[in-house]
């Protein structure tokens, strides 16, 4: 168990303008499960990708098992065992399991040995999975299964997992942290890329913290406090977003009986929503992603247009308004997809003011822009919210995903909503951006807006919500109280284990 | 190796100089071009760009310059409305038919009267003609998700037919003697559009282009509607969400074009080329792609494309007269052009780098 398998010695790779890793060196024993943390931008994917083979690195070497270790190309790390799951999964939704495993082999053996060999591996590690289903059919999870299963069958040494858990519900991650276990009782060692401070403490038995590229301290995650551990990541104090706790009002916005057909091929319809909000309410809707939340999202905001009644603000029914007239009346969105859908990537930040400024600042007079009016919203999003760009000139792609973030939340903040529906609001966000828009999200509500934060991160929700409901394949539960809900009410909110549970009966 | 790096921001410099870089490159295949077909590289390249500008025959072929660049203008001013937002009308020659036809038609019916209400409606009749023809593409796309380019492009040849047709029959010209082709509007006052000044080739087509070129600026640069447009192209989802309706980008910007291509085929039938003839169509519709792309898709830009096209317009006549070229490589030339902008222009967005042989 404490043979150490690969050590990586001041490993150093720099990109024009940024040093992604700076001399990081640490070591992965046997059988072990070592954390990898650090915040967006810290070097944690460069790092990986030197291991796997992706990149090369400028200098310093890697060891496994004594022989130096220079894979050239992800063939090589993977003849010499080294398997990785990636956070995006790179599955066709036409092919089937066995098809798409097959893809992915150098030699794949016929169709009919591989699907036994899926059988029999899914089993013995407690993932059962129909090798002949269709991909496209798969829930997340299962997905995710696949790509475990697709490495297990090269037998790893060294398994890396990228944030796996963020599409998974509790009990779902229950399941997975069983199979890790199993794996590192015969010896596989796994590297775990999170930032999930809590799953880490559970599950790794050692981590190595980065930041802006350097190796900031190794700490055994089980003896170690979640705050001291983000504290470490992010080298700065933290400040826990404080709510002013306003007193809930009327009811500004009622969903009742929202249902809406799946715009696109493999996404998820809304099935008869029912949820009143109130005034300074934070209603936190958890949930897997894919079940409805971007849909969700599209209801909100107009962009899909649903029955008259089922929205209703303030008592006028909005359902079949465009984005614009909903924006007149107050309720406002902001979705998750920072480039393409909520900023166009190439046009000016001032340009992107206006994407969505127009109608509640006075942007445009018979049509013909205010482009003064318009640069001074850009300018002021950029000084309340601190985005760090030189200029409203700026193309917004030029930004970095924390800064976009800041100036499209901040874009919707500053035009005083009544209502605001954020759509995973710090995804992909450092700590402390992350913060300050989760605090931005609160004084918000203590002015008396009704906010909706639509997130994957539970315990985003549970530090900034009133009220908890899920989404699960498109329907949506009752709303609870956030205080005194328990992590095993919400895995069972937001849909269990999705009828995984069996894996791990005789485990 | 090289590799291409994206730029953080889209290249200003690169922006403004590839269509030179484009014109250079241009003029040094064509001259390998004109070499291997046994000219002199740099007597061509002189007869296209130099000779109707200053050579001994410039007095006449100066004006030249606007009359085959105000139908190149006015269409690609339209084109570069629907380019902006991802609507790819490849028909503007269908519709400049359309436009020419239905003009000079509109003029013909009054013949032999004399009016000056006359010419007003058959600007009006040419536009209405090339927005309609413009339309079908557009509420196919709308109704069932069509194709634009391919049904905008098919409905070229469809109108190719159209103008055969309406040559030999509808608007045949009765004391023609049997030739094909309607009466000359150059002999009919109230119809024929004539120069504005004479002598400088500025016709009331011409006018119509300089303002096309102004609303044009003006629309993409201080209005909504411009904005929704640029949007549209760049982040179609992006464009939804802030309110824009899809349908009616796809209306406005195929519309606009077809009525564009419509009106500069009723000023070119109407004036230069004189009557609905068999082999009115010249191409214009499909130049002013190239016009269009040349010009950054910018209303100043594609004024000083339309003109540099003209001029190899102007300039491949003479090269045919004077030194013999074929017809053929003069088009190859053009089609050169657009080719080198739109490989240069990759450079505004991406820049190429040295690299060492790795996977990134």
């Amino acid at each position: 168990m404490t043979e150490t398998l690969l050590t990586i010695d001041k490993l150093t790779k720099a990109y024009p303008g940024v040093v992604a890793n700076d001399s990081v060196s640490f070591e992965i024993k046997q059988g072990e499960v070592h954390a990898l943390l650090g915040e967006n931008g810290a070097g944690k994917s460069t790092l990986v990708k030197m291991i796997y083979g992706l990149v090369k690195p400028d200098s310093g070497v890697m060891t496994m098992n004594g022989a130096p270790f220079t894979p050239a190309e992800p063939r090589a790390a993977r003849a010499s065992g080294v398997a990785m799951v990636f956070q995006h999964f790179s599955l066709f939704d036409a092919l089937d399991v066995a098809e798409n495993i097959a893809l992915g082999m150098e030699n794949p053996p016929p169709m009919r040995d591989l699907a036994e060999r899926i059988r029999s591996v899914s089993e013995e590690y407690g993932l059962p999975l129909d090798p002949y289903r269709t991909v496209g059919d798969l829930s997340a999870g299962e997905r995710q299964r696949v790509e475990i299963i697709r490495c297990l069958l090269q037998d790893p040494k060294l398994l890396i997992m990228d944030e796996p858990t963020s599409v998974l519900t509790p009990q779902e991650v229950d399941i997975l942290f069983e199979t890790l276990r199993k794996l590192t009782a015969e010896g596989v060692a796994i590297l775990y890329i999170s930032h999930k401070l809590e799953e880490i403490r559970t599950l790794c038995d050692a981590a190595t913290v980065l930041r802006l590229g350097k190796n900031v301290g190794t700490c055994i995650p089980a003896e170690t406090s979640a705050r001291d551990m983000a504290e470490l990541m992010v080298g700065t104090e933290l400040q826990t977003p404080k709510s002013a706790g306003a007193d809930l009002g009327e009811v500004v916005l009622d969903i009742s009986g929202l249902s809406m057909p799946s715009p696109s091929e493999f996404g998820t319809a809304l099935k008869n929503l029912h949820m009143r909000l109130r005034a300074g309410e934070v209603l936190g809707i958890g949930g897997v992603a894919g079940n409805g939340q971007d849909e969700m999202l599209l209801a909100l905001s107009g962009e899909v247009r649903v029955d008259t009644n089922a929205l209703k603000m303030n008592g006028k029914a909005i359902g079949n308004l465009a984005p614009n007239a909903r924006r007149a009346l107050g309720l406002l969105t902001a979705p998750e997809e920072r480039l393409g859908h909520a900023a166009a990537p190439d046009m000016s930040l001032t340009e992107n003011a206006l994407l969505s400024g127009n109608v509640r600042r006075g942007l445009s007079e018979r049509g013909f822009l205010k482009w003064g009016k318009t640069r001074a919203f850009a300018e002021e999003i950029i000084e309340k919210f601190d985005v760090r760009t030189p200029g409203p000139d700026n193309a917004a792609r030029s930004l970095s995903g924390g800064n976009l973030q800041k100036f499209v939340i901040g874009r919707e903040v500053l035009q005083a909503p009544e209502v605001l529906v954020v759509n995973q609001p710090t995804w992909g966000v450092d700590a402390l951006a992350a913060a300050s828009i989760r605090q931005a999200i609160l004084d918000l509500a203590a002015g008396g807006t009704a906010v909706i934060v639509i997130s994957q991160d539970l315990d985003e929700l549970m530090e900034v919500a009133d009220n908890f409901a899920a989404l699960n394949e498109g329907r949506l539960t009752e709303k609870r109280p956030t205080k005194g809900l328990s992590i095993d009410e919400i895995g069972l909110m937001m849909g269990g284990a999705h009828g995984m549970e069996a894996a791990h009966a005789d485990a | 190796m090289l590799t291409l790096e994206k730029r953080p921001q889209p290249s200003k410099a690169f922006a403004y100089l590839t269509p030179l870089i484009a014109i250079l490159a241009t003029m040094f295949f064509g001259g390998l071009l004109f070499m291997a077909l046994g000219k002199n590289p740099f007597e061509s390249i002189r007869t296209i760009f130099w000779d109707p500008l200053f050579g001994e025959f410039a007095f006449y072929y100066r004006p030249q310059l606007f009359v085959k660049g105000g139908p190149l203008i006015l269409i690609a001013i339209g084109l570069s409305l629907g380019f902006k937002a991802g609507i790819w009308n490849i028909g503007a020659e269908g519709q400049y038919i359309v436009g020419a036809i239905c003009g000079a038609g509109a003029g013909l019916a009054f013949y032999p009267m004399e009016a000056w209400y006359i010419f007003p409606i058959m600007i009006i009749a040419g536009a209405l003609g090339g927005w309609a023809w413009a339309m079908i593409p557009a509420l196919l796309k709308v109704k069932f998700q069509t194709n634009e380019i391919l049904v905008s492009l098919m409905l070229v040849y469809v109108a190719d037919q159209l103008l055969a047709s309406m040559s030999l029959g509808l608007l045949k010209n009765p004391e023609g003697q049997g030739f094909p082709g309607s009466r000359n509007l150059k002999d009919y006052p109230s119809a024929f559009n004539d120069e504005i000044i004479t002598g400088t080739g500025m016709h009331w087509g011409v006018a119509a282009a300089f303002i096309a070129v102004i609303f044009a600026y003006v629309l993409l640069n201080r209005h909504m509607l411009g904005f929704s447009i640029r949007l549209t192209g760049e982040a179609p989802r992006a464009a939804k969400f802030s309110s824009v309706n899809p349908n009616r980008i796809i209306l406005f910007c195929l519309g606009m074009s077809g009525a564009l291509a419509g009106l500069a085929g009723m000023f070119e039938v109407s004036g230069p080329s004189g009557q609905v003839s068999i082999d009115f169509a010249s191409g214009y519709g499909f130049t002013a792609i190239i016009v269009a792309f040349l010009g950054r898709l910018h209303p100043v830009g594609i004024f000083f494309a339309g003109l540099l096209l003209a001029l190899t317009y102007i300039g491949g006549e003479m090269a045919q007269g004077n030194l013999g070229l074929p017809s053929a490589a003069i088009q190859l030339f053009q089609g050169m052009l657009l080719f080198f902008l739109l490989a240069v222009d990759l450079l505004t967005n991406y820049r190429i780098k040295l690299s060492r042989k790795e996977a990134v």
